[in-house]
């Protein structure tokens, strides 16, 4: 495109606006404060340990989400069957759900009066107000981000790749670990990491179901609420946002080298490749 | 087993097939048979089900009926609810693209399929390459490698899991013509030595004759002729084949002649004799190498019976040949050598008479 031109010039601000407008407030979090006054907040109990529930349950939730949800999208990917798009529809709702409803509706389903909730009780299995109870809420959320990049990667695999596989004598899980896998590595990495990243961020859900209890289900994002409505705690609640974000920003680069120099090219949401 | 006590001696694992599924536009319905060390070749033109014949074999497409087996081992019969999945066939497939593992080094594509352990794998896949003139690629990833390196890569990957029988798909397709011819060379080579069934399919009937023994022309879903490349391309049993394999073909009326010729009338003016035995409809097929061309004055003076007076329609040089396309007026091939088309003054338009040998013309009744 011609920057010299009207539409170039037009479109040369708007770019420059929307990168402003998004590093912005990012800037303004670590500008607000002196470093040693965000040192100090961090000093705190209450923020330590908010930080560390936060890297808790969302490295079990996006094990989680990796373990089950890798061999799922698979499937889904792969077969073709009567219901199939209604399905990838239904596993991408959570994305579009505010998370105050993924509460309710996690309540409605685990909770003790949920229509599961017995047999979660039965099972001897406490979520409200556990720590258990914010690493189903941090999946419920973040799972259909890892999930939608995985099975666009995994429906885009060259075919030829997996049955070349099997006339080598490769058995199903083979063929899943040693072809598929490797070759939808990018794609599965950057949806881990936007999955990782939301799980991270997680805020109504987790409040809704599993409450803010210092030490079992103040989340980091939780904490952060609880200081700003404290008076005078906005130093504390920058703090813990300063690092949040920094955590956030090693998660995003980090996972995406893992999955190599592709996967920080590929789009965040859409197609593998 | 037998009565008798006497061992039945092991059979040659040989690959028979027997298959039909509907595809798109009609029926596949295959029956073939490779022995073991013989190569086979499925030729037929894009679509006609070759490649569907191919994966139902290794295993990759389940047929809606079906009986394959390699020896006594029975990999597929609908019939009796057997059917071994691709995986524990050890059927190897070279894919026309040949599905080389992008991730992987060439030694590792090949090694994907050895069992042996760990330590040897390299060595063992190194030898492999070495065989096949690539062992200096084997840590070069398959996307720097060129198609006819990749194409060895391939076929040593499929030859590396040991197996009992190997299909070719369009083996040489993805290679440009200038690598081409020496690739068939060797491939040729290469298939010769094994001691396996060979099946590959190709839409091109040279490559077909000059890589197999035998060849099954497919059309439309069915085999409709099967047998040695020479005898295919000299008996053609259709048109379709006599065009597949590359002849001419005109269409006439046969009459008998006194003498034991047979006068065929062509259809659009001009007639021909051939020493095939026909009347009624015919197709009359004819090589263009046995076709020599002579300017409209030429005194016959040579033995060849059939003189078609005709325009040249197009000239397109290959190599230091030139195809003259004529109408006689049923549109006819021909190849001349450069220098006499030189030599005859050739131009679209030129007047000439095409000339050919009654013994070099083959009838196909159409009755």
């Amino acid at each position: 495109m011609r920057l010299r031109s009207g539409f170039g010039l037009l479109a040369l601000v708007a770019a420059g606006l929307t990168v402003a407008f998004l590093v912005l407030p990012v800037v303004a979090i670590f500008a607000h404060t002196s470093p040693a006054r965000l040192l100090d907040a961090l000093g705190e109990a209450a923020a330590r340990e908010a930080l560390w529930l936060s890297l808790r349950t969302t490295l079990i939730a996006v094990a989680v989400i990796v373990i089950v949800g890798t061999p799922a999208a698979y499937l889904l990917a792969m077969r073709r069957f009567r219901g199939r798009a209604l399905v990838l529809t239904a596993i991408e709702l959570p994305l579009v759900m505010p998370p105050a409803v993924a509460g309710i509706a996690l309540l409605a389903a685990l909770g003790p009066h949920g229509i599961l909730g017995g047999t979660v009780e039965g099972a001897g299995i406490e979520l409200v107000f556990q720590t258990a109870g914010v690493v189903v809420a941090l999946v419920f959320v973040s799972a259909p981000f890892f999930l939608r990049q995985a099975i666009a990667a995994f429906a885009a695999l060259d075919p030829r790749l997996l049955e070349a596989a099997r006339t080598l004598g490769a058995g199903p899980f083979r063929v899943f670990a040693t072809v598929a896998v490797p070759s939808a590595r990018p794609a599965l990495a950057a949806g881990l990491a936007l999955a990782w990243g939301r799980a991270l961020g997680e805020f109504g859900a987790t409040l809704l179901f599993a409450g803010s209890l210092r030490g079992v289900t103040q989340t980091a994002p939780l904490a952060i609420f609880s200081e700003f409505s404290r008076p005078g705690g906005f130093v504390a609640a920058l703090a813990l946002s300063s690092v949040l974000i920094v955590v956030a920003a090693a998660i995003l680069v980090g996972v995406k080298l893992l999955g190599g120099d592709r996967a920080i090219e590929a789009p965040a949401v859409g197609e593998g490749r | 087993m037998s009565a008798t006590g006497i061992e039945v001696p092991v059979r040659a694992r040989g690959l028979a097939v027997e298959a039909r599924m509907p595809l798109l536009e009609f029926d596949l319905d295959v029956e073939l048979s490779v022995a073991s060390g013989e190569r086979l070749a499925l030729a037929g033109p894009s679509g006609a089900g070759k490649t569907t014949a191919l994966r139902i074999v290794a295993g990759l497409v389940r047929p809606a009926v079906g009986r394959i087996a390699l020896g006594d081992e029975v990999w597929l019969d609908n019939a009796a609810g057997i059917e071994v999945p691709a995986e524990r066939r050890r059927c190897g497939v070279v894919f026309q693209d040949y599905a080389l593992f992008p991730g992987l080094s060439a030694w590792r594509n090949v090694a994907y399929g050895m069992g042996r352990p760990r330590r040897e794998r390299r060595r063992r896949a190194v030898e492999l390459l070495d065989r096949f003139g690539v062992a200096a690629l084997a840590d070069a990833s398959p996307t720097s490698l060129s198609g006819g390196e990749r194409q060895r890569v391939a076929l040593a990957r499929a030859l590396g899991a040991e197996p009992r029988a190997l299909l070719l798909d369009e083996p040489l397709s993805a290679l440009d013509p200038g690598s081409r011819r020496e690739a068939l060379r060797e491939l040729h080579a290469l298939l010769a030595e094994l001691s396996i069934p060979v099946l590959l399919i190709t839409h091109s009937y040279d490559e077909a004759a000059l890589l197999a023994e035998r060849i099954a022309v497919i059309d439309r879903g069915r085999i409709v002729q099967s047998g040695e490349p020479a005898e295919i391309s000299t008996r053609p049993a259709s048109p379709f084949v006599a065009d597949f394999a590359g002849a001419v073909v005109l269409h006439g009326e046969a009459s008998r002649e006194p003498g034991g010729l047979t006068l065929v009338r062509l259809r659009g003016g001009g007639e021909l004799r051939s020493t095939d035995a026909a009347s009624g409809p015919v197709a009359a097929s004819v090589f263009p190498w046995e076709i020599s061309l002579q300017p409209p004055d030429a005194v016959p003076a040579d033995s060849m019976l059939n003189r078609l007076p005709g325009e040249v329609a197009s000239l397109t040089p290959v190599g230091n040949r030139v195809r003259v396309g004529l109408t006689t007026p049923q549109p006819l091939g021909t190849e001349v050598t450069a220098r006499s088309a030189e030599a005859m003054n050739l131009r679209p338009g030129s007047h000439v008479i095409a000339a050919w040998k009654a013994t070099a013309t083959r009838l196909i009744p159409l009755g």
